[in-house]
């Protein structure tokens, strides 16, 4: 009960201060235009919108969430607002819970803005609608929990934010959406294969465009082991390091 | 009776050991302070208390739980004041009072009332809606001592509550530290100032590279620092005349002449004011000024730590420069 009423105060305090910024709903919506322009500008060929959504989506929600992180939590860190946190009753998990549950809610939601504007401009019959839900659902968690392994890595947002590319734009050239998985050069497949990224937007592909190289459930599961593998690799960091 | 009870606790950064084995406890409902130099280990002894540092050995209770393993359950009953805000910028005071009470599961009519009787306790009514940011640095440490007592803490820590603010906003602190202190709240603070130590604390500790070198009481220390006891005189004729019928009736006591028409008697056995008063109105002489000169707490503080005053002060004020 108490917890859960600190709980909707940090989110609730987040999303005011955050996510509801007007930069961040622009950003939200300027990003995915200009993803889905530019694949327009590169294709000699008229493009199928509906063969891009998956790509855009997903690269929605990464950026989206990973340079949030760096600001709710490495920039609270840095004003030492977040000394606070640590110091209030509750457990460390829900707290971190607490921060990052804004990200998530702010991945999925940037997900959909490409939805809606591609409803609008082609047709969106036959996408399964459940995994593209769970999809996005779990790219959403799989990279705030990115986000907030390299937030706390980081000293400085800069710090983060130069360290979210490191991981961001290998995740983005390898995931098979700029090149299909199979042409890519042989020595750099094993690293899209160790991508979570990759199984992300397979599902997409899997709901969207009923393409996509994995069975389902095996990039379920690999996004799952991820998610869990990645926050409680950073509690175990944030044991060591903040509370030092 | 102890409400607090720290023991051989240490805390290591790498091979530099910051805070040495200290043991001490502080009673419930005193005002205890920590009193050292820069980089003595007071921050890093209220992080560890706090739960914001791990010890690297040693044992904390607080209020009977143990404060290393059950730190989640004790901050329910502590509120912490750092020496710099860690208050949110951007929110209002307003906003960011009810948002420190929901952190402690407060209700939302709970917390907006008890968010408004603060503000106005601590005369900041009419700038609760501004941002943080535009406070003073009075108003900000103001601000974040009523966040730190929002959830009515039955402990309070303050490290350095005074330091770095005017004259008059210190001694708004301290009134606002011995009012919390009057209604129940344990205290535990930190600071340099000898003044504020005196001024504010019931015991105190002396902390001087991480080891805690003497805990007592200040009046105790008062005694200490000074074993002679020492009264002045201001009276309407030359003392020098009274000296053989003083040292007559009071065998035991020193007499010094400051100035013709100024006595300074010491004693090292305790001595009475009226006794002296009646003696000079016996004599004719009548006296416009008498002082007990109180022992000054800076001298014990030299005399155990071997640190001078003013360095210190200096340090600090270089730091935060
Ligand atoms: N995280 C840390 N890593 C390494 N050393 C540290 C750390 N925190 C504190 N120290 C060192 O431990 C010692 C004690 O520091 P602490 O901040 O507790 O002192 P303090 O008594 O609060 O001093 P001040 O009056 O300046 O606030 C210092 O030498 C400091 O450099
Ligand atoms: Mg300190």
């Amino acid at each position: 009960m108490r917890t859960s009423l600190a709980f909707w105060s940090i989110l609730r305090k987040d999303m005011k201060n955050y996510y509801l910024k007007p930069p961040n709903i622009s950003w939200g919506i300027i990003f995915p235009i200009s993803w889905t322009l530019m694949f327009f500008m590169r294709s000699a060929t008229p493009v199928d919108l509906r063969d891009i959504l998956p790509g855009v989506m997903a690269l929605s929600v990464l950026f989206g969430t990973t340079s949030m992180l760096a600001v709710t939590i490495t920039f609270e860190r840095r004003s030492r607002s977040f000394e606070r946190l640590l110091l209030a009753p509750i457990s460390l998990n829900m707290l971190m819970l607490a921060k990052t549950t804004g990200a998530i809610v702010f991945g999925i939601v940037n997900a959909f803005i490409p939805v809606i504007f591609a409803f609008f401009l082609t047709d969106l019959s036959g996408i399964n609608w459940f995994f593209t839900i769970i999809g996005v659902f779990l790219i959403a968690v799989t990279s705030t929990f990115l986000g907030l392994f390299i937030a706390v890595s980081a000293n400085e947002v800069f710090e983060a934010q130069t360290f979210s590319n490191f991981f961001r734009f290998p995740m983005m050239f390898l995931c098979g959406l700029f090149m299909p998985m199979e042409k890519l050069p042989v020595f750099v497949r094993p690293f899209s294969y160790i991508l979570p990224l990759t199984y992300g937007v397979d599902i997409l592909k899997f709901s969207i465009t009923n393409t996509g190289n994995f069975k389902i459930w095996i990039s379920l599961i690999v996004l799952l082991g991820y998610s869990v593998s990645l926050f409680l690799v950073s509690m175990y960091n944030i044991r060591k390091k903040w509370i030092y | 009776m102890y409400i607090i009870n720290v023991k051989d606790l240490s805390k290591s950064f790498g091979d530099f050991k910051a805070v040495k084995e200290i043991s001490f406890s502080v009673k419930k409902g005193e005002i205890f302070g920590f009193l050292g130099p820069n980089g003595a280990g007071k921050t890093t002894t209220i992080n560890m208390l706090t739960g914001l540092a791990l010890p690297t050995s040693g044992a904390i209770t607080i209020a009977g739980l143990d404060g290393i393993k059950n730190i989640k359950k004790v901050q329910q009953i502590i509120g912490i004041v750092p020496d710099e805000s860690n208050l949110y910028d951007e929110m209002s005071g307003y906003d960011n009072l009810v948002f420190c009470a929901s952190l402690y599961g407060m209700e939302k009519a709970r917390r907006e009332k008890r968010a408004l009787e603060l503000l106005k306790q601590f005369s900041l009514d009419d700038t609760g809606n501004r941002p943080f940011k535009t406070y003073s640095k009075g108003m900000k440490r103001k601000l974040t001592i009523a966040a730190g007592i929002i959830h009515d803490p039955e402990i309070l820590f303050l490290d350095e509550p005074t330091t770095g603010i005017d004259v008059e906003s210190a001694r708004q602190i301290r009134k606002l530290i011995k009012e919390l202190n009057a209604k129940g709240t344990t205290i535990f603070l930190t600071t340099h100032y000898i003044e504020d130590a005196e001024r504010l604390c019931h015991r105190i500790g002396f902390i001087v590279s991480g080891k805690v070198v003497k805990i007592s009481s200040v009046y105790d220390l008062m005694n200490e620092a000074q074993q002679e006891n020492i009264m002045e005189f201001t009276i309407d004729q030359n003392g020098e005349d009274l000296e053989s019928a003083l040292l007559h009736q009071f065998p035991h006591v020193a007499i010094k002449q400051l100035s013709p028409y100024s006595i300074k008697i010491s004693s090292v056995e305790k001595i009475e004011l009226m006794p002296f008063m009646r003696f000079f109105e016996e004599q004719g002489a009548i006296v416009s000024e008498a002082k007990i000169l109180r022992p000054s707490l800076e001298e014990v503080f030299v005399k155990i730590t071997g640190i001078e005053i003013n360095r210190l002060k200096e340090e600090k004020e270089g730091k935060k420069r």
